[in-house]
């Protein structure tokens, strides 16, 4: 096939990233739960095991926060683990390990070790599977320096991330939206890395900036899609990087734009929306606005199981697209 | 520490286990490892009381043994990863007490450059992947250095230490079961000295022993006297052999008991002065060996009194070291918060 317009799903992605990874670097190995010959939940490792046999495609008991903390400590000893955590929610059950050891260990420790696991994170909603197994706790780890949050929202993002995740010294958390899985996308073969910390713009725009996250980059595409036909040129900034984050890109795009809009799955306050409102209002990008900023992301409720209170607790395309024309038309 | 040494010495035949194990010159550098340990205690204890050192501190004093002979078997690049009483963990592991002395003063030339203090006390160099503030936190990590050992076929041998209290926290159960079903080169030892702060075994542990719970885990569990240097290196170097030999983890429990209060916090009300001065008088760990390496002919007072005055210099040089060390500038607060990369 054309390497040009190869497409891949992310899943597979995520899984030619990781035996790449492991192609390169003997030191490179896997852990998480029912990832050998059941392939994981959401078959991301799939069939790696037959590849790389269960001695670098680890099933680990049911134990989240003791799998962290063997991740951490491997890691911190000379080897490059892949932790996948079943669903992001039970990232809750290895907060210790990620918080208060993997994040801060060099750091306590005067410099003297670094911690370089990769620990994968499938999140998000839309599946129904209600409260405890869809949510979006990606601001929960990036408000703690020393990790480093990524929320790759293409396949082709998705390997190239993972691959830099792999080669980074420090603690990289990997935040995979579950709706992107099946999502198809031009994905080249071979090793390359896309790089932490950069947002990318995904449309250029005139009329207004929406920086949005993960699967709500593709609503946000969406929407200023349906938008273009009333004339509504909106910019969307890819954010990719939630720590650290890009300031430089959503400063500058909000002064081309004058408006801003962040769209995000996880629950509106407190959360992502606030911080690039804030790093924007902090900025010299402030003098450019010619609106108040607006913020659209997840209820705040747990998420429901019935399917069209799912719906209604996340951002959906035509909620962007009616923020979208109020923020432009100066609608209040 | 020192390795194993050869010859089991016919007139040594019926004596303990390290006397038949250990030469006489390493025996002696025990006992002043446990010394050194005392009176660094001591010695952090009184620069705290005159406000040179800050936070708060956890002393092992009374544990010595316990620490040193479980580091006795160990091999230089062995590993272990220590608790919030882990000073003497770090010594006994093979630190120099001038550099854990300068990180309590917040210097650059302490082990953490002035980041981590008391409570995250690090050795990385001589194995010691630091000690931690959360119960139980460095169990699993222990694990994952015993992986890495296995993977990367290094030979190591991870010991984790960690206290009674641990024992009650998932991530210790969880930990020994990765450990087990991986036959891991891992040795968990529960430093068993009656207290999770004030709360005793017996109100918070539904065994008896800790080391009933290695039967969990399909791996021993050993009950040891922690004050009795001998017992407690011989049930190490026996762990040690099995870890080494491949055959998995082994849970040993060294029975123990601090002097001191949890913290500098601790008023001892949970516990009667009688049963402090008991264990003081009747079990201290550092007078049973010394008693014993005296009877046994293996050094005589002069000995025993120029190991004494060498500590103190050691000790007195060390906080002169710490004093006249430089603080950190408040530019580098940022650094080490991730890799420096060119
Ligand atoms: C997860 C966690 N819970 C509670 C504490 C507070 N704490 C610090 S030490 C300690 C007691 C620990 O007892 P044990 O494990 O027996 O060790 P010891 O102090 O006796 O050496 C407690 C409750 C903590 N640091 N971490
Ligand atoms: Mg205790």
């Amino acid at each position: 096939m054309d390497a040009a317009v190869r497409e891949l799903s992310y899943a597979q992605a995520i899984q030619e990233a990781m035996a790449i990874a492991m192609d390169m670097d003997d030191r490179v190995f896997l852990m998480g739960e029912d990832i050998g010959v059941y392939g994981g939940a959401f078959q991301v490792t799939g069939d790696l095991v037959e590849r790389y046999g269960t001695d670098r495609v680890i099933d680990t008991p049911i134990s989240e926060l003791g799998g962290a903390g063997v991740a951490v400590g491997a890691a911190v000893t000379g080897m490059r683990p892949i932790f996948e955590f079943q669903f992001s929610d039970f990232a809750t059950l290895g907060m210790e390990q990620i918080v208060n050891q993997a994040a801060k260990m060099r750091f306590m420790l005067g410099g003297e070790v670094s911690v370089p696991v990769v620990m994968r994170f499938p999140a998000g909603s839309g599946t129904g599977a209600a409260a405890q197994h869809s949510q979006s706790l990606e601001a929960w780890l990036g408000h703690v320096p020393g990790l480093k949050v990524i929320q790759p929202a293409t396949p082709h993002d998705a390997k190239g991330m993972l691959l830099a995740a792999v080669a980074d010294p420090d603690p990289v958390m990997i935040f995979e939206h579950k709706l992107l899985y099946k999502m198809k996308g031009h994905v080249p073969e071979g090793h390359y890395t896309v790089p932490i910390g950069k947002a990318e713009v995904r449309r250029e725009g005139r009329d207004l900036t929406i920086v949005a996250t993960s699967v709500m980059v593709h609503k946000a595409l969406d929407a200023a899609s349906a938008l273009e036909g009333e004339g509504i040129d909106i910019e969307v900034v890819d954010l990719r990087t939630i720590r650290p984050i890009d300031r430089q890109t959503i400063i500058d795009s909000v002064k081309k734009t004058s408006r801003l809009l962040c769209v995000y799955e996880a629950v509106k306050t407190l959360g992502i929306g606030a911080e690039v409102s804030a790093l924007v209002a902090e900025s010299e990008a402030f003098d450019y606005l010619d609106a108040p900023i607006v913020r659209l992301g997840g209820a705040e409720t747990p998420i429901p199981y019935n399917p069209d209170l799912e719906k209604a607790t996340v951002p959906q395309v035509p909620d962007i697209i009616a923020a979208a024309r109020d923020l432009v038309k100066g609608v209040r | 520490m020192a390795g194993a040494s050869k010859a089991v010495v016919d007139s040594r035949a019926n004596l303990p286990f390290v006397y038949r194990q250990y030469s006489p010159e390493q025996l002696r550098q025990v006992l002043h490892t446990m010394y050194l340990i005392r009176r660094f205690e001591e010695g952090a204890e009184e620069c705290y009381m005159r406000g040179l050192i800050h936070g708060t501190m956890h002393l092992s004093i009374g544990q010595e043994a316990s620490a040193m002979g479980i580091c006795m078997p160990l091999a230089e690049d062995d590993q272990i990863t220590s608790t919030h009483r882990g000073h003497g963990h770090c010594i006994a592991k093979g630190a120099e007490v001038s550099r854990m002395f300068a990180e309590f003063f917040g210097k650059t030339t302490g082990y953490c450059k002035g980041r981590g203090g008391s409570m995250h006390i690090a050795d990385v160099a001589k194995g010691n992947l630091g000690a931690n503030g959360i119960v139980a936190g460095g169990i699993p990590i222990a694990v994952g250095a015993a992986l890495s050992s296995k993977m990367m076929k290094t030979g190591k041998v991870v010991v984790s230490f960690f206290g009674d209290g641990a024992n009650n926290e998932g991530a210790f159960h969880e930990a020994l079961n990765m450990a087990a079903i991986w036959k891991l080169p891992v040795i968990f030892v529960c430093e068993n000295n009656g207290y999770g702060m004030s709360t005793s075994t017996a109100r918070s542990t539904a065994v008896k022993n800790i080391a009933e719970r290695a039967a969990a885990y399909s791996m021993p569990g050993v009950i040891v006297n922690g004050n009795i240097f001998s017992e407690v290196a011989e049930a190490s170097f026996k762990a040690v052999e099995r870890a080494r030999a491949g055959e998995g983890p082994t849970l040993i429990e060294s029975k123990t008991y601090r002097h001191r209060g949890h913290s500098k916090s601790d008023r001892n009300r949970y516990r009667t002065k009688e049963e402090i001065e008991d264990w003081m008088a009747n079990r201290d760990p550092i007078t049973l060996f010394e008693t014993e390496l005296r009877d046994f002919g293996f050094i005589d007072d002069r000995g025993i009194q120029a190991i004494r005055d060498a500590v103190a210099k050691e000790i007195a040089d060390g906080i002169e070291f710490a004093k006249a060390s430089p603080a950190p500038e408040i530019a580098t607060l940022g650094n080490y918060v991730y890799t420096e990369q060119a």
